[in-house]
C-alpha cells in the first residue's frame, strides 16, 4: 500500500512534464503497427509487435489474398480447380483476417491507452516489469489458447464451410473437382419454399420434428414422473433395487438398445410381432413398413431410453422435499391430487426445468434412434424424406445418399436457426446467464 | 357404513401397494425384457434371426468364440483402436477442457464475455450438421480414415460443453484459496496445478469418464471419417454387422454389443450418483 501511495505523487509530479505526449498521434502512429508503441518508449512492446505483424504480412498475404479471391471466384478452370479447396481456403482467410483485424484493432487500442496513462503521468515500465505485466495479462489468453484452436478448426470452420455451401450450386451433377461450383445466392432456400416436391417434403418432416420432439420428450417425462412419485412411497420396499433396474436403459449404450429394438419390432420374424401381437390379437403390425406404425414405435422405444434419467433427477428431487409441505397439507385435508399438483410438480419443476428443455432439444436432434431404427423409412413416394425422418436425419440422407449438398446445408441453416433461436431463451432464462451479466 | 369404514380403507390400502408393485413389475418385464433378449440370441448358433429364440435350444458361445478367435473377425483389433481413441480423447481433452474453464472462471479478460457467448453458442449446434465439411476438410489434409482425425473432432466437439460444466466447479470453489496462494507468491500455473485442480477432481474425473464412455458409444462419426475395417471402432463395426446387407448377422452384432454393452452399464450404475449429478450441475450452472 504504502509504494503505491508514493508512486501516486510521483505521478502527480510527472503529470505536468509529459502532458504533451499525444494518444491520437499514437493511435495514428499504429496504423504501422508497433510505430505506437515506439512512441510510448515501449521499445521491446512496439519492436515485438512490429516484427510479430510484418512475420504474419508476409507469410500469409498470398495465401489469404489468394483464398479470398478463391471465395469469391469459387475456381475459374474447369477440372483444373477443385471449387471445394477454394471455399475451404477462403473462409480460413476470412478466419484468419478476422484475427488479423482483431489484433490490429487491439494495437491501435493498446498504443492508445498507454499514451492517455504517460499523458496522465505514467511512468514506462522497466522491460522486466513489463514482461511480468504480459505474463499476467496473457494467461488467461495461453489457457483459453489450445482450446480455442480446436474449436475453430473443428467446429466454427466446418460450420461456416457448411453455411456458405447452402449459397452454391453443389449437387451430385454438379460435383467438384470435374465441375465448377457457382454462387447462387438465395436459390436454394427459395427452391426450397417454392418448388412443390420440396416444399412438401420439407412441412411433412418439419412437422413430424416437431411432433416427434414433443411426444417422445413430454411422454419420457410423464413416465418418469409417474414412476419417481410411484417409487418415493413410503409403502415400497426394496427401492434400491428398483431403482438401479430403471436406470439400467439409460446405462446401455443407445445404439445397442436401438438396433436390438429394431430387430424385436421386425414386421416378418420380429418377436413383438410373433410373440405378443400375434398370439393376442391374431393379426400383425407393419412396424417398419408404416409410417404411422413406425413412429408409434420409436415414440415408444424413445420413452424406454429416455426415462430413466429423468427418472433418476426427478427421484433426487423428491428425497430432498421436506416432510413438512405433506404433513401441512395433511391438516389441511388436501388430496393426493392437490399435494402432487401443489407441492410435488413445481417441486420437481423449479429444480429440472432447464434439464428438461434440454431434453427437448436433444430429441429434435436425435439422429441415432431415426438413422438405426429404419434409417428414417419406410420410404415415401415423390420425396427424398422417409416417413420418419426428422430434420437431422434428413439432411444426413441428401448429403450421403442423395448427394444433394447445397440444399442439405440450406436445410441446416433453418436447423440452426431453430436450435439457435431455442437456445437463445434457454439460456436467457438459465441461472448463470444471470450471473454472468454482472461482470 | 362407519364400521365399514377402517376395513374398507384398510383394503384400499392393500389394493393400492399391489397395484403399484405390479406397475414395477410390468416396468421390470419392459426394461429387461429387449436386454435378455438380446442375451438370448447372442447364444444361438445360427447367424441371422430366423429360428433364432429368446431360450436357445442348443445353445452356445459360437459367436462369442468367433469374435475371438476367427482370423477374421477384427473384434480385438476395434477393441484396441477404441481405447486408443477414448484414452487420447479423455487425457488431452480433459485438460484442455480444464484450462478453458479456468480462464474462464478465475481471470477477468477482456473478450471473455464474448468467449462465452461463442462456446454457449456453439455447443447448441450438433456436429452432425457440419458433416459434409468435416468430410472434406480431413481429406483435405489427409486424416481421412485415421483414428488421428477422430481424435481430434471428438476432442474439439467434447470442449464448449465441457467447459462449462468444470467451469461452473471451478465458480464454486472459493476464491480466497487462490488469492492467498497468490500472497504467498504462487504463480499462475502452480495455483492452478497445485491448487484448483487437486479440488475440482470429481468434475474433472466425471468429464473425463465421459470423453472416454463417448467413443465406445458413438457410430455415426467414425462411420463419416473412417473407411476400412481394421481402423473401425467397436459401435461402428458392431454396426456393421447387422448393416451390410450381404452378411446379416444379427447373432453376432449380439454377441459383441453384450460384450461393450455390459462393462460400460456396470460403470454407469456405479458411478450413477456422480454421472447424474455431474450432467445435472452443469446444466444448472453451465
Amino acid at each position: 500500500m504504502a509504494t503505491k501511495d508514493s508512486q501516486e505523487t510521483t505521478n502527480q509530479h510527472k503529470k505536468t512534464n509529459s502532458s504533451n505526449h499525444n494518444p491520437t498521434f499514437a493511435m495514428l502512429l499504429s496504423i504501422i503497427p508497433g510505430l505506437g508503441q515506439l512512441y510510448n518508449k515501449r521499445y521491446v512492446k512496439g519492436a515485438t509487435i512490429f516484427i510479430l505483424f510484418a512475420a504474419f504480412a508476409i507469410v500469409m498475404y498470398d495465401f489469404m489474398s489468394s483464398g479470398l479471391q478463391g471465395l469469391i471466384t469459387l475456381g475459374e478452370v474447369e477440372r483444373a480447380d477443385d471449387s471445394r479447396i477454394f471455399l475451404s481456403e477462403g473462409i480460413l482467410s476470412l478466419i484468419f483476417l478476422t484475427f488479423f483485424l482483431i489484433f490490429y484493432f487491439i494495437n491501435i487500442q493498446d498504443a492508445r491507452r498507454d499514451a492517455i496513462k504517460i499523458k496522465n503521468g505514467w511512468r514506462v515500465t522497466g522491460i522486466l516489469e513489463g514482461f511480468r505485466n504480459a505474463w499476467d495479462a496473457g494467461f488467461p489468453y495461453l489457457l483459453v489458447g489450445p482450446g480455442l484452436i480446436f474449436l475453430i478448426f473443428v467446429v466454427l470452420f466446418p460450420l461456416l464451410f457448411m453455411a456458405f455451401l447452402a449459397f452454391t450450386n453443389y449437387t451430385l451433377y454438379n460435383a467438384p473437382p470435374r465441375n465448377l461450383l457457382d454462387w447462387v445466392g438465395f436459390q436454394n432456400f427459395v427452391n426450397l419454399f417454392t418448388i412443390g416436391e420440396w416444399r412438401t417434403t420439407f412441412m411433412s418432416v418439419l412437422s413430424w420434428t416437431l411432433i416427434w420432439t414433443f411426444m417422445a420428450t413430454t411422454l419420457s417425462i410423464g413416465l418418469a414422473m409417474f414412476l419417481a412419485v410411484l417409487t418415493n412411497d413410503k409403502r415400497i420396499k426394496g427401492k434400491k433395487l428398483i431403482r438401479t433396474v430403471f436406470i439400467l436403459p439409460w446405462a446401455v449404450p443407445g445404439f445397442v438398445t436401438i438396433i436390438i429394438f429394431s430387430a424385436l419390432f421386425n414386421d416378418n420374424f420380429g418377436a413383438i410381432n410373433n410373440d405378443i401381437i400375434q398370439p393376442l390379437l391374431n393379426t400383425s403390425i407393419p412396424w417398419l413398413t408404416d409410417p404411422t406404425w413406425t413412429r408409434i414405435a420409436l415414440i415408444m422405444i424413445q420413452i424406454w431410453l429416455g426415462f430413466p434419467y429423468i427418472y433418476a433427477l426427478f427421484t433426487g428431487v423428491l428425497q430432498g422435499i421436506s416432510e413438512d409441505w405433506y404433513e401441512a397439507a395433511d391438516m389441511d385435508g388436501a388430496t393426493r391430487w392437490q399435494k402432487f399438483r401443489n407441492i410435488t410438480f413445481p417441486h420437481l419443476m423449479f429444480a429440472t426445468g432447464p434439464l428438461l428443455i434440454t431434453q427437448f432439444t436433444f430429441n429434435f436432434n436425435n439422429f441415432n434412434i431415426i438413422y438405426l431404427f429404419n434409417e428414417g423409412g419406410p420410404a415415401v413416394r415423390g420425396q427424398t424424406a422417409g416417413g420418419t425422418d426428422i430434420l437431422i436425419s434428413w439432411i444426413y440422407n441428401l448429403t450421403f445418399t442423395n448427394s444433394q449438398y447445397s440444399m442439405a446445408a440450406a436445410i441446416s441453416i433453418i436447423l440452426g436457426l431453430i436450435v439457435a433461436t431455442f437456445a437463445f431463451f434457454q439460456f436467457r432464462r438459465s441461472r448463470s446467464f444471470k450471473e454472468e451479466g454482472t461482470y | 357404513m362407519a364400521k365399514r369404514q377402517p376395513m374398507g380403507r384398510k383394503t384400499k390400502n392393500r389394493l393400492e401397494v399391489a397395484a403399484m408393485y405390479l406397475i414395477i413389475a410390468v416396468m421390470f418385464v419392459i426394461i429387461f425384457y429387449p436386454l435378455l433378449w438380446a442375451f438370448g440370441i447372442s447364444l444361438n448358433p445360427s447367424s441371422n434371426l430366423y429360428g433364432a429364440s429368446i431360450i436357445p435350444e442348443n445353445w452356445s458361445f459360437v459367436h462369442y468364440e468367433w469374435l475371438f478367435t476367427s482370423p477374421r473377425s477384427n473384434y480385438l483389433l476395434w477393441y484396441q483402436n477404441t481405447l486408443v481413441v477414448a484414452l487420447s480423447v479423455s487425457l488431452i481433452g480433459t485438460l484442455l477442457v480444464s484450462f478453458t474453464a479456468y480462464a474462464f472462471s478465475r481471470y477477468r479478460f477482456r473478450g471473455r464475455t464474448y468467449g462465452l457467448y461463442a462456446f454457449l453458442l456453439l455447443q447448441m449446434f450438433p456436429v452432425l450438421m457440419a458433416m459434409v465439411a468435416l468430410y472434406i476438410l480431413l481429406n483435405t489434409i489427409g486424416l481421412l480414415d485415421s483414428l488421428l482425425g477422430l481424435i481430434i473432432i471428438y476432442i474439439g466437439n467434447n470442449i464448449p460443453m465441457n467447459a462449462f460444466l468444470v467451469k461452473g466447479y471451478f465458480d464454486t470453489l472459493p476464491k480466497e484459496l487462490d488469492e492467498s496462494a497468490k500472497m504467498d507468491g504462487a504463480g499462475h500455473f502452480r495455483i492452478f496445478f497445485q491448487i484448483l485442480l487437486p479440488l475440482a477432481k470429481p468434475i474433472l474425473s466425471v468429464v473425463a469418464l465421459f470423453n472416454f464412455m463417448h467413443p465406445f458409444m458413438d457410430f455415426i462419426l467414425p462411420r463419416i471419417v473412417l473407411r476400412s475395417p481394421e481402423n473401425y471402432t467397436l459401435a461402428l463395426g458392431l454396426f456393421n454387422f447387422v448393416n451390410d446387407q450381404f452378411s446379416n448377422n444379427f447373432t453376432r452384432f449380439a454377441a459383441g454389443a453384450i460384450l461393450i454393452a455390459v462393462p460400460i452399464a456396470m460403470v454407469y450404475l456405479f458411478l450413477q450418483k456422480y454421472l447424474i449429478s455431474g450432467l445435472a450441475s452443469g446444466a444448472t450452472k453451465g
